[in-house]
């Protein structure tokens, strides 16, 4: 499992091809995300894919949703195949695991929301500790903080998916840049919202900086 | 305005596949849609209802598919441009109109979407409806992108015009709920009035003119298979010994595999768009230089068959494969790395995938599940609720047909409320031959669109043949599944919303339900109270439950909850909360002795739990 090559993100060449899947529970806005980055990769100029998870399992099920960039053509991704994960609950974040490969980088929230058979003590919530160390030795980085505080302190606590891109935007694994998920963050949001988000989108790419947020192979 | 409305010709937009075609359809003229909401066709319906409210575009929820089809056939009938959109299952309810409607024809062009779902997101079952085209004998069209959906749509208007037959436009979810580029063309005008122009011995379909419009049917179809043949849709590329014929979302994962397996100049690749009538002669031109090809479609053999009778009947010895052991499979959707490992095996090229982590494995220990549940302050959990502690207090097990929409989420613990469910509707028929067959306590439960859908014959059937069972009609005032559209029943009227109100109680009353107990489930004696009456009178029995889903009052109203509420030192052990309710927003504190809890994040403030526990009080109270 174990590959020496890529032990750090290549930053000069972003890949061709790249593949992200968002992973989250009803409510946490993984599809306003995965729309976010369709449009901003738009914007700059790539053909992306989305797809999404509609319908009944939004009823506080596990919500979905990818975005494609690059030479393809498929808008879904594969077990073992995505470039990156974006987890915005810690549990769903390990699930995907699935879906990652030994150079994936994995943008993960700590934050947990007990599943119902959980919270009435029919099934035990992993440790959130023990599901990162486990998925740190598998992917090519973690990064994993606390999205939930941050939502918070931006003064909307439903901002986790702005959190999450802004993360995501101050890494170097995306084409696209910051200032292009930014302003379509703009035109999308409602002006009331408008400084809440932004200030979440700017205390998450401050997570990302915090060398102790990251865990890399 | 609807962002469908606005942008110039040329420009690029990140549209859903739904909105392509609404797009695609506004681009055509379309002067009226009709759907019933179902995922995953749903957004086309509610973008068209939101133009609507800005332009002069005709549209209704009408309350089932057929009824849709049937609107929609009388506008084409008169020249309009018309689209009618459902999931796959509604073309069943429609398919009555669509095999006549196949021999009346259109004048109008017609365009009739049909949402099937691979992998049963949110269905009852993943039939293929390219079956459909073939059974009713009209043209169809698949596209794979949001792209193909906007440029499909637009050419089976005129498509449709062209044959004066309506046109299938078959999707998967996979291209309905995905987002790609659309480039946009030009909004067309809508008509003025149309008009109905007689002509008798060609649209009323008894048998001496039946007899005549299959003729033309048929002759519609050869056009048709004509048309096929040299359809921008259906295209070929690459080059080789081998090939590979796809349709659908499917293409897509054919075109990656083979960029990705370096088989681009080894294989010739049909990619058909234009799937029904086949285009034969193009089929058996790109078969007969060819040895082997891979047939690569979702779901049934429609595509497989075609070819091996094309094959067959120009007597190739090419070998055909689709479906079968190491090969495709005939369940659920693909995705990109399935595809490419079976077109890597048939054409024996290496795909090295590594076997993908398991993170059950790799953590040593399962992973808890995350199923959906009916949300903190729904009515209908405060219904089941009820209904289930009456026959705990009658001492009586109950037997629950029941149908489609949240509601059917009470068949999981702990309301474990739902014993057998079909399609739209059945709740009410199936509990007249369970009840009739067994004479077991019969409790059937729907909800208010469903009712209105298919519910209304089936109880007529009930009251009519005098059976034994009481109906529960879960009444939320609204279609909350799908999204929140209205129907007849319609409790809050969304601002603006045109529709004539029609109560649930007034209906069946008319119907002659003699026995009808109407409560607010939130009222838990009353409900209760009614519930056991409801459930020891005999013969056909309704009870309203009439509580607006939470979601949609805070939505319309803006209203607020008033009250949380908290656990008081003194709960015990009993557990009936977890045991029997199952509110998303209790939960149990973590270690040996947890006690209960009430998450304040969650808590909806309906004051339901409050009114049979003593343990549980207002925040505040102490």
């Amino acid at each position: 499992m174990a590959s020496t090559e890529n032990r750090k993100p290549k930053t000069e060449n972003p890949p061709k091809n790249l593949r992200i899947f968002l992973t989250g529970v009803g409510g946490q806005g993984t599809l306003l995300a995965s729309r976010l980055l369709g449009e901003a990769a738009l914007a700059a100029g790539y053909n992306p894919m989305v797809s999404e998870t509609h319908g009944m399992a939004q009823r506080g099920g596990i919500v979905v949703s990818t975005v494609v960039l690059g030479d393809l053509q498929s808008p879904l991704i594969s077990p073992g195949e995505a470039d990156i994960v974006l987890g915005f609950e810690a549990l769903e974040a390990f699930r995907a695991l699935d879906r990652c490969h030994a150079r994936s980088l994995v943008i993960a929230n700590t934050a947990t929301l007990a599943p119902y058979p959980v919270a009435i003590g029919q099934a035990r919530y992993p440790s959130v500790a023990q599901m990162f160390h486990r998925l740190a030795e598998q992917v090519g980085a973690l990064l994993a903080f606390d999205a939930d505080a941050l939502a918070h302190r931006s003064g909307s606590p439903l901002a986790v998916n702005m959190v999450i891109l802004g993360a995501l935007a101050a890494t170097e694994y995306l084409p696209i840049s910051a200032q292009d998920i930014l302003s379509v963050i703009r035109t999308r949001t409602k002006e009331k919202f408008l400084a809440s988000n932004l200030q979440a989108f700017e205390l998450g790419a401050a997570a990302a900086r915090d060398p102790r947020n990251w865990q890399r192979r | 305005m609807s962002e469908l409305l606005t942008g110039a010709a040329g420009e690029r937009r990140l549209f859903l596949g739904n909105e392509a075609i609404v797009r695609g359809a506004l681009e055509a003229g379309v002067a009226l849609v009709t759907t019933y909401p179902g995922t995953p066709a749903s957004e086309i319906g509610d973008r068209c209802y939101e133009i609507s409210r800005q332009t002069g575009l005709r549209f209704e929820y009408s309350t089932n598919e057929k009824v849709a089809l049937e609107v929609a056939a009388g506008a084409a009938a008169c020249g309009w441009r018309v689209l009618c959109a459902m999931k796959h299952v509604g073309l069943n309810v429609a398919a009555d109109a669509l095999m006549t409607l196949a021999y009346v024809g259109v004048k109008g062009g017609m365009v009739i979407v049909s949402a099937d779902d691979p992998s049963l997101f949110s269905s009852q079952n993943e039939q293929d409806n390219r079956y459909y085209a073939r059974l009713a004998g009209l043209p169809m069209l698949e596209p794979a992108t949001p792209e193909e959906a906007k440029a499909m749509t637009r050419a089976a208007f005129a498509l449709s015009e062209n044959l004066k037959l309506p046109v299938l436009l078959r999707t998967t979810t996979r291209v309905n709920h995905t987002r790609g580029p659309v480039t946009l063309g030009e909004l067309a005008a809508r008509p003025g009035p149309g008009r109905f122009y007689k002509d008798p011995f060609r649209q009323v379909m008894v048998p001496a003119v039946a007899r005549q419009a299959h003729v033309r049917l048929l002759a519609a179809q050869d056009q048709a298979r004509a048309l096929a043949e040299t359809s921008v849709f259906n295209e070929i590329s690459g080059r080789g010994a081998w090939g590979i014929v796809t349709s659908g979302v499917a293409g897509a994962y054919v075109a990656d595999a083979l960029t990705e397996l370096g088989l681009a100049d080894k294989v010739r690749l049909l990619k058909l768009g234009f799937t029904h009538p086949l285009p034969e002669a193009l089929l058996g031109d790109f078969l007969a230089p060819l040895s082997k090809v891979l047939v690569v479609e979702e779901l049934e053999p429609y595509l497989e068959e075609g070819l091996k009778a094309v094959a067959q009947a120009r007597g190739l010895p090419v070998t055909i494969r689709g479906k079968g052991p190491d090969l495709f499979s005939r369940l659920y959707e693909y995705h990109p790395g399935l595809v490419r490992e079976v077109v890597a095996r048939f054409f024996g090229v290496s795909s090295e995938a590594p076997d993908p982590l398991v993170p059950e494995q790799i953590l040593g220990q399962p992973l808890p599940d995350r199923p959906p549940n009916l949300c903190a302050g729904c009515p209908h959990r405060a219904m089941y609720y009820a209904v289930k502690i009456a026959l705990k207090d009658l001492g009586v097990e109950g037997v629950f047909p029941t149908d489609i929409g949240c509601y059917t989420l009470g068949l999981l613990p702990p309301l474990s409320m739902a014993d057998f469910l079909i399609c739209m509707g059945s709740s009410i028929s199936t509990a007249a031959g369970i009840s009739r067959a067994t004479g077991q306590k019969v409790v059937a439960f729907i909800g208010d669109s469903t009712f209105f859908h298919s519910g209304l014959p089936a109880l007529v059937n009930a009251v009519h043949h005098k059976h034994d069972f009481l109906l529960v009609i879960l009444d939320n005032g609204t279609t909350a599944m799908t999204g929140h559209q209205p129907h007849p029943g319609v409790s809050l009227m969304p601002p603006g919303y045109p529709g004539e109100h029609v109560p649930i109680a007034r209906v069946v009353k008319a119907l002659g339900v003699e026995k009808l107990w109407v409560v607010n489930p939130f009222k838990y004696k009353e409900s209760l109270a009614a519930a056991k009456e409801a459930l020891e009178a005999s013969g056909i029995r309704v009870l309203i439950s009439q509580a607006p889903c939470v979601l949609y009052e805070a939505r319309i109203t803006g209203k607020k909850r008033k009250a949380r509420f908290q656990v008081s030192r003194g709960c015990g052990e009993c557990r009936d909360c977890l045991d029997n309710f199952g509110c998303p927003a209790m939960y149990l504190e973590s270690g040996e002795k947890g006690r209960l809890q009430i998450d304040p994040d969650l808590c909806s403030g309906c004051a339901f739990c409050v009114q049979w526990c003593d343990h549980i009080r207002p925040v505040g109270a102490g």
